[in-house]
């Protein structure tokens, strides 16, 4: 088997070096697909720290996943003390065996039956793993922990020459090699194995501070491939190995100007009429009992009604109680959680260390692939870490998310006696949209209010709202202005039914008013009415008076003519051609 | 072999017909005539032509010659050069 890719002399070239996934959630994206191919990685690290599991995950997932078959030398652990402990991860190392993915070879050395006579070399070694390689044509190996041959033999020159060989054997067969080490003190490897590998190192490391145990991972050295040098937090669950690859993640996400719905309708329109922007993350903070977690359950339930997957991360509260509280204003959970929409995390605070908090966040968004997420309340991580690492987790947690497009809602606990608007996780620079639940005291009570503090990118309300829990949820209204500053509660009541009040009044009088305009409008169409009768009256009589006179003038001058006539004078002629109609109307 | 030797049953892993191999043979050849005269089995196993017999006897050095009876199993790594420690190796001579 020939070795891939180019010799690692000159590392811009090899920047496309070959590597081989180790399956490990995590650990082949921060390495850029896996350990290099056809080279040995030394995994070094103290007792317990996670060495053997990473060994092995390699070499099964090699096997199950990759078509890559493995052999497993084992210095320390027999075959069957293996194949019990990964037997509790899935792994079925014997059905592994059995099908020829795998080979198990223990490697026992008793010093109190060996004697050392004269020159010697390690060719057995190399002749077994040699036939465990050929017999399942194996393109993985793991040496866990080459380093007991220091205990079982006594010449330490011959070893250390052997393993030299050993290396470069091993490159030579062209096998991916995982060799673990035990941490040193000062040193990375006890035997100082790292001066044979020359291509990739990788520490684990297991801390415990203030009884929270830790894990982390840290790539020391990745010879031709860009790597991180941050430690990453891993953790070892039913699931197995998992590193966390959100450490060093720039702000390249993209940003969508889709909206979706606060699940608040007012709330909607105090955030430029359309809600949240899709893949933005919401903060929500105010003192105890502000309705935070009412905020968020709409904002939920919206999400489940639109179908979207919701995953809520819950450090105070168990899902049974969150699911009772938000019945009481009117919202129904649990349908979504029977449908596997909803799924519910919780976890105390302390349970966990930050990182594994963070790590199994990681690892049930990774699974769940949820577009909402929420925490509930991100303060409450305080109390297992101090305020820079929980503001650094948080930033690591929401620029992931933002890369993932999921909107995430973050509750947070605002003590009554601090500023309003500092929240105990200074995390507001890494919000997009600020709510702020406060409470407003006066007339000898307390209410509740609500208001967008910022809103990245979009024009939203300046105003405060009265907030009210309902049973049928959050309802928004607005607050007055009155002398001594907003009036909320029954203050609002009373300001409300004082203007309900005047609002009535001057109803009334409108309708009065246009009662007595319906009235004069009456009046004077009778008194039009009755003119027009009389004037049509006046108007015939005066017809008949006319007509009368007129007739009475002609025949007046007919007679006068006649008589003219009769007497022979030449009187004026005058109106002799006109007719009598002509004078009519 | 038969059932009630009471000798030394020995084996001699080798990888190929190396000047250590042979020095080991020799040295080896010679402590029996020596110390075990006739109460002695001598096998050799070259790991080249039988590599699957390497992780029997749990060898990793080479060469090896592995006591096999009577028990306890012992093991003795190297060229032979040293007779006396190989003598302690197989019990015939008390360490001292």
């Amino acid at each position: 088997m020939a070795i891939p890719g180019i010799h690692g002399h000159h590392s811009r070239i090899v920047a496309r070096l070959p590597k081989s996934p180790t399956g490990i959630d995590g650990f082949d994206q921060i390495t850029q697909g896996g350990l290099p191919v056809g080279r040995p990685t030394l995994v070094c690290g103290g007792a317990g720290c996670g060495k053997t599991l990473f060994a092995l995950s390699f070499l099964v997932h090699g096997a199950t996943r990759f078509d890559e078959p493995g052999v497993y030398m084992s210095f320390e652990e027999s075959t069957d003390e293996l194949a019990q402990n990964v037997a509790s991860l899935g792994f079925d190392l014997p059905g592994l065996i059995e099908k020829k993915k795998i080979v198990l070879d223990h490697v026992r050395i008793e010093r109190s039956e060996i004697e050392e006579t004269g020159d010697y070399d390690l060719e057995g070694l190399f002749i077994r793993l040699g036939f465990a390689i050929d017999s399942i044509g194996a393109r993985r190996v793991v040496l866990d922990t080459l380093e007991s041959l220091f205990s079982g033999l006594a010449n330490e020159s011959i070893i250390r020459a052997e393993l030299r060989r050993l290396f470069r054997w091993l490159k030579d067969r062209g096998v991916t090699a995982v060799i673990t080490g035990e941490r040193g003190d000062g040193t990375l490897t006890r035997q100082g194995l790292e001066e044979y590998v020359s291509d990739a190192v990788i520490l684990l490391d297991h801390r415990v501070t203030e009884q929270v145990s830790t894990r982390r991972l840290r790539i020391v050295k990745y010879r031709g491939s860009a790597h991180g040098t941050n430690e990453y937090p891993f953790l070892i669950d039913e699931e197995g190995i998992a590193v966390l690859p959100v450490t060093s993640i720039g702000l390249t996400h993209a940003a969508p100007s889709e909206r979706i719905s606060t699940g608040v309708a007012r709330l909607d329109t105090m955030l430029g009429g359309r809600g949240y922007f899709r893949g933005s993350t919401i903060l929500v903070s105010g003192t105890a009992g502000a309705g935070k977690s009412s905020v968020s359950a709409h904002f939920v339930d919206a999400a489940c009604r639109r179908g979207e997957r919701c995953l809520a991360f819950e450090f105070e509260e168990s899902p049974q109680q969150v699911v009772r509280n938000m019945r009481s204003i009117g919202i129904d959970l649990q349908p979504w959680v029977d449908r596997g929409l909803l799924e519910f995390q919780a976890a105390r605070p302390s349970v966990h260390g930050l990182e594994m908090h963070l790590s199994r966040m990681h690892r049930a968004i990774e699974r769940f692939r949820p577009r909402v997420v929420v925490l509930d309340p991100v303060s409450s991580l305080i109390s297992v870490a101090t305020q820079g690492d929980v503001q650094a987790t948080l930033t690591r947690l929401v620029d992931y998310l933002k890369m993932q497009g999921i909107t995430a809602l973050l509750t947070s606990l605002t003590h009554g006696r601090t500023e309003l608007e500092q929240t105990d996780v200074e995390i507001s620079s890494i919000v997009d949209t600020w709510l702020l639940l406060v409470t407003l005291e006066s007339s000898g009570e307390r209410n509740r209010g609500l208001y967008v503090l910022k809103s990245r990118g979009m024009g939203h309300s300046n105003q405060i709202r009265e907030f009210l829990l309902t049973d049928h949820g959050v309802e928004l209204v607005d607050v007055y202005a009155g002398p001594s500053g907003v009036v909320t509660g029954s203050a609002r009541l009373t300001q409300e039914a004082e203007e309900r009040a005047a609002a009535l009044a001057h109803e009334q009088e409108l309708e009065r008013r246009e009662r007595a305009l319906a009235r004069l409008r009456a009046a004077f169409d009778a008194e039009v009415a009755s003119l027009r009768a009389r004037f049509e009256a006046d108007q015939a009589d005066l017809a008949t008076g006319i007509d009368e006179q007129r007739s009475g003038a002609t025949r007046l001058r007919d007679d006068r003519r006649a008589i003219a006539e009769r007497r022979r004078a030449d009187a004026a002629q005058s109106g002799n051609g006109r007719r009598q109609g002509d004078e009519s109307d | 072999m038969e059932p009630n030797f009471e000798g030394q049953v020995l084996r001699l892993y080798i990888a190929g017909q190396t000047p250590r191999s042979i020095k080991a043979f020799a040295n080896l050849k010679k402590i029996c005539e020596t110390h075990l005269t006739g109460k002695y089995r001598v096998e050799v196993i070259d790991l080249i032509q039988s590599p699957q017999l390497a992780a029997g006897d749990q060898i990793l050095a080479v060469p090896t010659l592995v006591r096999r009876l009577p028990e306890p199993v012992r093991k003795i790594i190297g060229d032979l050069s040293n007779t006396d420690r190989v003598l302690v190796g197989l019990d015939i001579r008390p360490a001292s």
